[in-house]
């Protein structure tokens, strides 16, 4: 079997959030870069498939949309256990643009799994996963959080409103991943950093494509109000704001 | 032209956040004299769908014929066509598991733009311009679509709930049509029973890393009784197994925006922040007066739990029983 994980690079979740340009621009200066959460955890358990079932996946790729600097994090992708990388070469303009990149530069390549995340940490757009399935007109399962396969068919388990379903489908198939997928990403062994280095990675042009959507303004929120704080001898008055004040309970 | 809202139900009833999507539907509807219509799918009683009209809708479509789970596909294909038949200019699903399924298959689909976890109503018709949440709450951002037709996704709990009120309302059943075979076979269901479920919840009693031990929850079990309230944790607690995962409230776990949530031993990690920022009021209790959560907090406690739930239990059960 082979899989494809999509990725994307995105600021560390502890990063300072900042705009710039009159805020119509991310402020990019200091950021530290890592794989979206949801798409490390995809990539972890296809390694952990590999790993764990030998003769059952041949071949994992990672795939990307962005610039020359994004290949930090595909390396890193790499160092975790994927095969070879594709970048296609572009900056990421809105979620329809993005999956239809990858759309087109997958769509010959005959993958049996694709794995996707179900949110990314920077625009929140819960967007290329189903954009993609679409575009390659596969079966699709969202809010995975587990997920096994076997010759040509897949078992997940999926996150229903109150409770959890699982779903058998044959493959193609795309699966979009969320937490407990696989517990914490893998991280990279100086063997496996040593041997990304050489692992291939294919840059492609972009294909023609439009935009839907358009970012134009940032906002930051506002500045909250200072906390009244109490000791533990202020539960009673403090319930008596929530009930008198804030008319919260 | 019209608006399309997809009233999902759950086991043949509708909840709160439906009601929502269709109050904000219909602030929609006044402000460019279109109407709203509603999408259902899957057996639900005319009674039921009836109710649908009280927050607005004028029309209702009740797709019988579908599979009994979500089939992202088939549903993608009932939607579409709907959208067709009704001329809709703006989709409007929730921003929950299944909206996150459907609503990027049907923008790819028909080339519409969508707006992701909308938290407010457009700024602007001309050009449509969405406000939305980025960053998992550190920001947000304005989002214009180009496109004739638009799909936007709720963010649950951020426009409210209008009044109820009787007004004519017509329900049409219909075939769509589709192909209602999936390519997906569902083997097993797991529901959880007998806890309120953190997107209905209004309040929330959450719990971290400082109640030291899994044998304390009872003290916040406890208290979301009195309280009516869901129970939520943060992700350590979660990634210990001191709770299930469906608890975990946070980046990577659930966004959530309940009107009370009461945090306890939870130091306020950002990325637990994020998940919980949209709340309208946060309670922290902690011992370490200088942790994160009160610099987000509207009210604090800084004390040890042990002394402090206790306290807080008695103290919310004089008022209710007041």
């Amino acid at each position: 079997m082979k899989i494809l994980v999509c990725i994307s690079d995105v600021p560390d979740t502890t990063t300072k959030v900042k705009f710039k340009d009159d805020n119509t621009a991310f402020e990019t200066a200091g950021v530290q870069w890592v794989i979206n959460p949801w798409d490390e955890l995809s990539l972890t358990r296809a390694v952990e498939m590999k790993e764990k079932t030998p003769g059952l996946i041949d071949n994992i790729t990672v795939v990307t949309v962005g610039p020359k600097e994004s290949e930090a994090t595909i390396r890193k992708a790499l160092a975790i256990g994927a095969d070879n990388a594709i970048r296609v070469d572009a900056l990421p303009k809105d979620a329809f643009y993005v999956a239809s990149q990858i759309a087109e530069a997958v769509k010959n390549e005959n993958f049996d799994i694709i794995l996707t995340g179900i949110d990314s940490a920077d625009y929140n757009g819960s967007a290329v996963g189903g954009m993609l399935a679409e575009m390659l007109d596969l079966t699709s399962v969202s809010s995975v959080s587990s997920l096994n396969a076997e010759n040509s068919k897949v078992t997940v388990t999926r996150e229903i409103e109150g409770g959890t379903e699982t779903i058998e489908a044959a493959t193609p198939f795309l699966a979009i991943v969320q937490k407990g997928i696989a517990i914490e990403p893998k991280i990279p062994a100086m063997r496996g950093i040593m041997m990304a280095r050489t692992k291939p990675l294919k840059v492609v042009e972009p294909a023609d494509s439009e935009t839907l959507t358009h970012i134009e303004k940032f906002e930051m929120p506002q500045a909250k109000g200072a906390c009244k704080k109490f000791d533990a001898e202020g539960v009673d008055e403090l319930v008596n704001l929530l009930h008198n004040e804030a008319k919260m309970i | 032209m019209a608006i399309l809202v997809y009233t999902e139900n759950r086991e043949g009833k509708f909840k709160k956040a439906t009601f929502e999507l269709l109050s904000y539907a219909q602030e929609i509807a006044q402000k460019t004299n279109t109407s709203v219509v509603a999408l259902s799918i899957g057996n639900v009683e005319d009674e039921t769908l009836k109710t649908l009209g009280q927050y607005g809708a004028k029309k209702i479509i009740s797709v019988k014929n579908a599979p009994e789970f979500l089939d992202n596909k088939i549903y993608t294909d009932i939607i579409t066509s709907v959208i067709e038949k009704e001329a809709a200019n703006i989709v409007i699903m929730a921003h929950n598991l299944s909206g996150k399924a459907l609503a990027p298959r049907i923008s790819a689909r028909l080339k519409a733009g969508l707006v992701s976890a909308a938290v407010s109503t457009p700024s602007s018709y001309d050009p449509f311009v969405v406000k939305k949440a980025v960053f998992t709450g550190k920001a947000f951002a304005h989002i214009k679509v180009n496109t004739a037709l638009k799909v936007i996704t709720l963010a649950q709990n951020s426009f409210g709930i209008n009044d109820p009120q009787d007004q004519d309302v017509s329900i049409e059943t219909f075939d769509a049509g589709v192909d209602t075979n999936s390519k997906t076979k569902l083997i097993d269901t797991h529901k959880i029973t007998g806890k309120l479920l953190l997107t209905d919840a209004e309040v929330v009693v959450s719990g971290g890393r400082g109640m030291k031990s899994a044998d304390n929850w009872h003290l916040l079990e406890e208290l979301a009784d009195v309280l009516g309230a869901g129970l939520a944790c943060s992700r350590p607690i979660s990634d210990e197994g001191w709770r299930p995962h469906d608890e975990h409230v946070g980046q990577t776990g659930k966004i959530i925006a309940p009107t009370l949530y009461i945090a306890c031993g939870i130091s306020g990690a950002i990325q637990h922040v994020g998940g919980i920022s949209a709340s309208k009021c946060i309670v922290a209790i902690n011992k370490d007066p200088d942790a994160p959560i009160f610099e987000v907090a509207d009210y604090g406690i800084v004390g040890d739990f042990q002394n402090v739930l206790p306290q807080l239990l008695e103290a919310v059960k004089n008022i209710k029983n007041s």
